[in-house]
This record gives structure tokens, sequence and C-alpha cells, in this order.
């Protein structure tokens, strides 16, 4: 099992990640008429430096443990460009462009798992 | 897993909007609609919208939205005065629903916009699922 983890890498992690995002980018188009609701998005790359900043060990006292700013699954409030009259922060081209994204991501990730397992399968049948 | 909680969420939108259609439609249908007093005209309801946290929603661990309540808008009601109607009230007034067909007309696109969008959220998370699950096959 644990040659199985190996060969996928980080990539399972990161397909759970990007579905998150997705997940919160989803919310967001949902609530986008709803009076006082803030947009939330998913930081990839907080996300990605927790994951390897906690696989180190602290072998000495001094050691400090960088953990990345904001909440430890990544989610931060988003900064939206202009105010508005409900105090709602989802704008909707923002969130159309970035859920498409999430969704070109979460394939990418995808391609690259197919293409892993595609690797053991072909290790495993030995043809 | 997180890719399912999309269908509750945007299911749960596809419904606020419905209602939000729906409201407009009323609005419009009794755009014309009389009364023979100022409390008895018709009123333009408006849905307002109220985001669900995840504890809220029973089994699914995703949050959502509903229609938290119907509110009346708050314009005034125009009265006219029309003798000859039988609904009219002693001084010969009726009054007229406070219904804006303009704002009601904007109210339909949006909610009508919103409501795409949320399908095509649905339908891209769709192809996501049924492309994972294909990893497993041949």
């Amino acid at each position: 099992m644990n040659m199985i983890d190996n060969a996928l890498g980080v990539h399972a992690q990161a397909l759970s990640v990007r579905s998150r995002r997705m997940e919160l980018l989803g919310l967001n188009i949902a609530n986008s008429d709803t009076p006082n609701f803030k947009a939330k998005d998913v930081d990839f790359k907080s996300v990605l430096q927790a994951t390897q900043t906690s696989s180190l060990s602290i072998t000495n006292k001094g050691h400090v443990l960088l953990t990345a700013s904001g909440s430890p699954d990544g989610e931060m409030y988003r900064i939206p460009f202009d105010t508005s009259f409900d105090g709602n922060t989802v704008e909707m081209n923002v969130e159309q462009a970035k859920f498409g994204q999430a969704a070109a991501d979460y394939q990418a990730t995808l391609n690259i798992l197919e293409s892993r397992i595609g690797g053991i399968r072909k290790a495993l049948r030995g043809d | 897993m997180a890719l399912e909680d999309i269908f509750s969420v945007a299911g749960s939108a596809l419904n606020a909007q419905t209602t939000r259609m729906n409201t407009t439609a009323s609005n419009l249908a009794n755009a014309a609609t009389v009364a023979g007093s100022e409390e008895g005209a018709f009123r333009a309801k408006r849905a307002v919208f109220k985001s669900i946290l995840a504890d809220q929603m029973g089994d699914s661990n995703a949050g959502g939205i509903k229609v938290e309540k119907l509110i009346d808008d708050p314009s005034p009601i125009r009265k006219m005065s029309e003798p000859g109607n039988p609904v009219a009230d002693k001084d010969g007034y009726i009054y007229l629903s406070n219904v804006n067909e303009m704002t009601e007309m904007v109210e339909m696109m949006a909610a009508s916009r919103s409501y795409q969008n949320n399908v095509e959220v649905v339908n891209t998370t769709r192809q996501l699922m049924m492309r994972t699950i294909d990893i497993i096959k041949n």
C-alpha cells in the first residue's frame, strides 16, 4: 500500500484540496444573492506549504514549525474589487472565472493521477 | 467527499432562485389589482436569502442557501379617484398595488441568470465526477 502512496505522490491529496476548492466556489456562486455573505476561497499555496512543513520533524527545542498564514485548511475570505450595498462580497464574473480555472486544475491533477495509475497497472501486469 | 456536496449546495440555490422567480411572477400577476383600502392593497413581495451552515443541513456536510423570509416592498401605495369602481371607498378612492413592472423584469432576469450559473456548476461538477470514476476503469 505504501508503494502505491509513494507512486501517487502529493497528487492524491492535491485532488481533495482541488475538490474542496470547487465546493467553496460552488458555495460562493450559490450565495451570490445572499445579504452579508462573504466569499471564501482556498489558497493552494498555503495548503501545500502546510503539508510540506508538517513533514519536518522537530529534533531540537530551538526548531520552530513554520505554519502557513490563515486557517490550517487554507480557507481565506476574498477581498472584493467593489463594495456592494447588501454586504455581499461575491462577484459573479470573478467566481465564474475562478470556477472554470478550478475545474481545469482538477482535470490536470486527474490527468496526472490517471497516468500514474496507468504506470502502476503496467508494472503489475508485467507485459 | 467534497464533490457530492456541490450538488446539494447548487441544488439548494436552484430551489431558492425558483422561489424568487415565483415571487416575481406573483408580483407581475398582481400588478393591476386594486383594493378599497390602503391596508388591503397588494404589496410587492421580495425573497430574502440566507446561507445555511453545514450542521443545519442534516446528513450532508456542505452548507447551502434557503429563502429566509418574504418581505413586503416598502414603496408607497398610490391611490386614485375612481368613484365608479365597485371597490372604491366612501370618498371614491381605489388603492393600486405598489408593483413596479420594471423592477420585476430586472428581478426576473437576475434570478434566471443566477439559476443558469448554478446549473452550469452542477454540469461541470458532474463531468469531473464522471472522469474521476473513469480512473478505475480499463
